[in-house]
Parts: C-alpha cells; structure tokens; sequence
C-alpha cells in the first residue's frame, strides 16, 4: 500500500488528521505515537479528540502518564517520555486501558513496544529538514483491524480531497 | 487537631502528621528511605507495586517520627486525584484501612488544593482572600482564584505542556541530563538569557501554552551551534516572563489580596525572584521541600476540609480524572 505516508504543512493539518482518524476510531483501537519531541504527538491526539467528540483541552501527558477523557468513546491519553525501563511500563496496569472500552493514543510507544499489542496502528511523525512546519506522518497498520481502519482513512480524506 | 496525611498520586509515596493544618510533626517521603536496600532488587520508579511496597514503611515512620499512636491522631486525609489510578489506589486503601481500624475520619483531598495548602504549612503571615494560585509543575500549569479556604475557581491553564514539563524536556534537547528542571536552573546561572524565544501570550486569556517554545528550540539547536548556559537561561527566562507577567495580570485584573505559588517549579528561584519584583501584591511560597510532592500538603488540606464540616466515606474512590475549580 503507498497511502500511508503523508505531509503536513502546519499544525493544523495534522491535528485535522487526527480528527478522522478520531471519527473512524472504534473500541478498543491502540494508536501507538513516535516522534521526536516537538513531531507533533499531542497535536495530532488533540485532533484525535476532537474527532472523538471530546470538548475539553487535551494536554501533554508527559509527567502524569495518563489522562482519561470522554466523548463518543473514552480516551486513554498515554505517555511513555518518563518511563525508560520496559518494567515500569509493565508495571503500570495498563491492561484495562489497552483492552478496554476506549480508544488508546499512546506518545513514545517506542520505549513499550514488547507489552504493546500485536495489532495496532504505528503512527510515526517526523521533522522534514529546514522547515519548522512540515511532518511526515507515516501510518503503519499491523493486523486487519488496523489495515481496514488506513484504508478507511484514505478514502474520507481524499473525498474531502485534504490530502492529493 | 492532628491529621495524618497520604500521598502517592504519582511519583512519591509520602505520609506526615500535621497540627491544626500549620505545624508540621513529621513529613516521610519514600525517597529518602532506602526501600532498596530493604526488599532488594530493582524497584520500579513510577509504578503502584513501588507506593505498595513503600506505603507501610512510609506510614509508620511518619508515626514513630512524630511520637504519636493512633491515639493522638484525629482524623486521615489522602489523595484521592488526580493521579494515575494504580498509584492513587495504593494511599486511598491504606488511608480506608487505617481510618476503619481506628474508628477514625477521613477525607479524600484534591491533589491540586494540596499543593496550594502548602502555603498555610510554617506560614507566619495569614493568607488574606481572595487570593490567585499559580499551580506549577511537570504536570500542572494552573491558575486558580481561591475565594476562601475551600473555595476554588479555574481561570486558566497550559492548553498543551506543563511548565515543568518544557523545562525538563528543554534539558533534554540541551543534552543537560535529569531531573531536567533543575538542571536548567543551574546551567542558566551561568548564562546570559540573550536569545529571545517566543511567548505564546494567548491575549484574552489566562491560559498558557508551551509547546510552541519547546519546537522553537528543538529548531534552533537543529540549525546550529548554541552556548547551551545562553540557551538554557533564555528559555528558562521566556517561560517565568510568561508565568509571571500573566499572573499578575490576572492579580490585577481579580484584585486579589495576595499571589500563591505552588508545585515544583515554585521552587526555581528565578521565578520566585521575578514574582518578588513584579507582583503587586504580597507573595506566598512553600519552602522547596513543601514545593514538590509531599503529605504534610494533605494532611494540610485535610484539616481545612474537616474544620468546614466536609468527611468521606469509607467507601471513597479514586478519581484519576479530578480537576480543581
């Protein structure tokens, strides 16, 4: 599949990303985020909630480590930055956010990748050289769920022909 | 009236006795015990099975530190949100189970309010209200007006990153090693803040936003070779001119009586030097231990809800989400 990499040119448009990704979100999705700090992983779970309907700010959750929001589904809004031995992510019962209700978005999943789920949606943002708007999101889909949810994805962004 | 106080939100497992929500008796933070050396191995740092293995030790060495039994204790307060749901869960069936055995009171407290009941603790000057409380942390950046002792109104907060946060995850850009915050702190004392960062004033508003900083500098480094004490005391400088300009415009604007801070970044010492310069009203700050997460906050704050009549009961839950005003 060639879809899944694309540019963004602002913050704005990545967060709009994010709000269909939110709209096609379903129980129990897992969004696993990587980036570097700045890419743009708050920003585009802040479009994620909106697309989930949720209201409030969505903040960083880089020291608190979980923040729980509710819209049309819950949100678990989680952040592995502090968190640099796989034992302590182990350690952090995510067990019921991961195979819960809600939809999990969770920043710096790299640092967890063994105690994550096998299926899931790898969404990778990255700095584009000399310009400090532009990110490459790259999706990588694992397992059918998340094949059928990317391919979702490409259709109603090119319907309403945000992305060529 | 002596409280005895819970904490393990996130990081600390910490207990301590307060009297007559003021005066200290004890205050243990898990921290300064070595829990290592007594289970052995290697104990994770944020995790609930660290506040289960800690908060007994804990408890008891806040007791046997402030000579009391269970006797001279009237009542238990504990932290019930926000924080992580594991963690919190650790302190608030500790504080149930205690409280049960010994027929005592209890009262679950707002993380957020504790912190600002950190001013009352060693205070020799009364706190005048209304008074505008500036909550500062890696987690928190929230400005709330108290109208009275229990009285609470959000006015504004970070729309993105915390003010601790931005200055931990700046150390880390600048290769300056952890805890981040004061890290900056001391390799800004040896520079000049000459670079001018943005300011995300958010006009209108008293909500702050970070994040937008925290880029500029990830960009700036990217480009090119920085002094990193220039660097580190010019983005320490952008965001205290934040943090104090729109405090005390928000002071101003409520005419409010006095200015709390509180939270971890309470205890970097160019913010407390600006506030002293620019407030127009009298300052309260904690001393730097009262500053980062502790019980005695708790206990403190356990005491002023009591003394309005308010209690929990045994069957209270944990509240993850919890927000303040």
């Amino acid at each position: 599949m060639d879809f899944p990499e694309l540019n963004s040119h602002s913050p704005e448009q990545t967060q709009l990303l994010g709000k269909y990704l939110g709209k096609l979100a379903q129980r129990g999705d897992t969004f696993l985020l990587t980036g570097e700090l700045g890419a743009g992983k708050t920003c585009l779970t802040q479009g994620i909630a909106r697309g989930l309907e949720i209201k409030e700010n969505i903040l960083s959750p880089s020291f608190v480590i979980i923040r729980e929001h509710h819209g049309r589904l819950p949100l678990y809004h989680i952040d592995f930055y502090r968190l640099d031995h796989i034992a302590e992510i182990a350690d952090l019962g995510l067990e019921e956010y991961l195979h819960g209700s809600g939809v999990c978005v969770i920043e710096w999943a790299e640092r967890g990748i063994p105690v994550m789920p096998q299926d899931n949606l790898l969404i990778a943002l990255s700095y584009v050289s000399n310009s400090e708007m532009e990110r490459v999101v790259r999706l990588t889909p694992r397992g059918q769920r998340y094949e059928e949810l990317v391919k979702q994805l490409e259709t109603s962004l090119r319907q309403e022909e945000l992305w060529s | 009236m002596r409280i005895l106080g819970i904490e393990t939100s996130c990081d600390e497992t910490a207990a301590a006795v307060v009297e007559n929500g003021k005066r200290i008796i004890s205050n243990v933070i898990a921290s300064q015990i070595d829990i290592h050396a007594r289970y052995g191995g290697i104990v994770p740092e944020v995790a609930s099975r660290q506040h289960l293995l800690a908060i007994v030790p804990v408890v008891e060495k806040a007791m046997t530190e402030a000579r009391v039994s269970w006797q001279d204790i009237d009542g238990i307060a504990v932290t019930f949100g926000p924080g992580l749901a594991g963690s919190l869960l650790v302190g608030v069936n500790a504080a149930k189970a205690i409280a049960l055995a010994n027929g005592l009171p209890l009262v679950g407290v707002n993380h957020l309010e504790a912190h600002i009941c950190a001013n009352w603790l060693e205070g020799e000057k009364p706190v005048e209200f209304p008074c505008l409380c500036l909550v500062v942390s890696g987690g928190h950046s929230d400005l709330i007006l108290m109208k009275g002792q229990t009285q609470f109104e959000k006015l504004g907060q970070t729309r993105d990153d915390a003010a601790g946060e931005a200055l931990d995850k700046a150390a880390r850009i600048l290769g300056l090693g952890y805890p981040g915050g004061p890290a900056i702190e001391q390799a800004a004392e040896k520079g000049t803040p000459c670079l001018n960062f943005p300011r995300a004033w958010l006009r209108g508003s008293y909500d702050f936003s970070f994040s937008g900083l925290k880029t500029s500098l990830w960009h700036l480094v990217q480009k090119e070779q920085v002094s990193v004490v220039d660097t580190a005391a010019s983005f320490q400088w952008a965001i205290v001119d934040v943090l104090v300009s729109k405090t005390v415009e928000a002071a101003r604007d409520m005419e409010v009586k006095a200015i709390l801070l509180s939270g971890g970044v309470a205890a970097n010492l160019r913010l407390r030097e600006h506030f002293a310069e620019r407030s127009p009203v009298p300052i309260f700050i904690p001393s730097p231990i009262l500053c980062t997460d502790n019980a005695a906050m708790v206990a403190a704050c356990g005491y002023y809800r009591f003394q309005a009549g308010e209690s929990s009961g045994y069957d209270i839950d944990v509240v993850p989400g919890l927000s303040l005003g």
